[in-house]
């Protein structure tokens, strides 16, 4: 499986992502800079986490729009498997690949800690490895990751089995407790928490690795 | 041509920011405030010269990049 990670002025977590996917994969990612309009063809995008722009404006708004994005909706939207952690996350809802918008956590703490969360879509490319239901430990850290959607949006996330993840208790404000989502096609997912920090005993834990075995498991 | 514009939260948009105001404003002992919202101001210095053009790219703007429409309102003043 060949994947690329992007990286923006800012990223922080794009070498851990690379860690992971080496590990998990055993192949390398491209590291691709956000000045360059296209790069070779992979079978999988990761947008990290971190601070890209310094969260300007708002968090993800800069990149959104840089040079490398244009190439990157198009690629989800024909279909190439994107994942974006974190600040990944916020970038996808910026570009409008994924609905809704994270806002500031509404207690205003910036949260760093290792957190539960329950897999409330077992199907997906990204999450097949595990039970529906199965509750797992994966870190956060972020300061914007109170999830926003109008209600008929939450309604048809829901309906439509595309809340990936919901933590189990509230910890940011996100409404209905959405950690991470999936768009319609379920080849594009967001989310706050780190599953590239939990891939192996050394990290404290190995709930994060199931995410790249999945992807593994549909793309060889 | 200056352009004035302010971002604002959707009302019914949760503004944890707004809240930390308001709290601080009466733990000051101001009273009367009802509701405190925050938002941001942008001045954009315009080469453009005709209003009509200039309010088009202006919004265009707004809505490409400088407000999250999923969120955020905007309005936009001419000078």
């Amino acid at each position: 499986m060949k994947s690329a990670v992007i990286v923006f002025p800012g990223s922080n977590c794009d070498r851990d992502m690379a860690v992971a996917l080496t590990k998990v994969t055993g192949q390398k990612p491209v590291m691709v800079w956000h000045q360059d309009t296209d790069f070779e063809a992979v079978d999988f995008i990761a947008l990290p986490g971190g601070f890209s722009y310094g969260d300007y404006l708002r968090c993800g708004a800069m990149s959104a729009r840089s040079p490398v994005m244009t190439e990157v909706i198009k690629r989800a939207n024909n279909g190439v498997p994107t994942f974006g952690v974190c600040n990944g996350f916020q970038v996808l809802t910026e570009t409008g690949l994924l609905p809704g918008a994270l806002m500031r956590n509404a207690n205003l703490h910036f949260v760093c800690k290792d957190v539960r969360m329950s897999v409330e879509n077992a199907e997906s490319m990204f999450t097949n490895d595990y039970a529906a239901g199965e509750e797992i430990t994966i870190p956060v850290a972020h300061h914007d990751g109170n999830y926003f959607a109008d209600r008929d949006t939450l309604d048809r996330l829901e309906g439509e089995g595309h809340v990936a993840f919901k933590y189990t208790a509230d910890i940011n404000g996100a409404q209905r407790r959405i950690a991470g989502i999936l768009n319609a096609k379920g080849n594009v997912l967001g989310m706050m928490p780190h599953p590239e920090r939990m891939i192996e005993p050394a990290l404290g834990g190995t709930d994060g690795r199931k995410m790249f075995t999945s992807i593994m498991n549909r793309l060889g | 041509m200056k352009a004035r514009i302010h971002v604002t939260l959707k009302s019914g948009v949760l503004d944890p920011q707004g809240k930390a105001i308001e709290h601080a404003l009466s733990n000051m002992a101001f009273g009367g405030v009802n509701e405190a919202r925050q938002g941001k101001f942008i001045e954009l210095d315009l080469a453009e010269t005709d209003r009509a053009k200039a309010e088009a790219s202006v919004d265009e703007m707004c809505r490409k990049l400088l407000a999250n429409t999923v969120i955020e309102n905007y309005s936009i003043e001419l000078e």
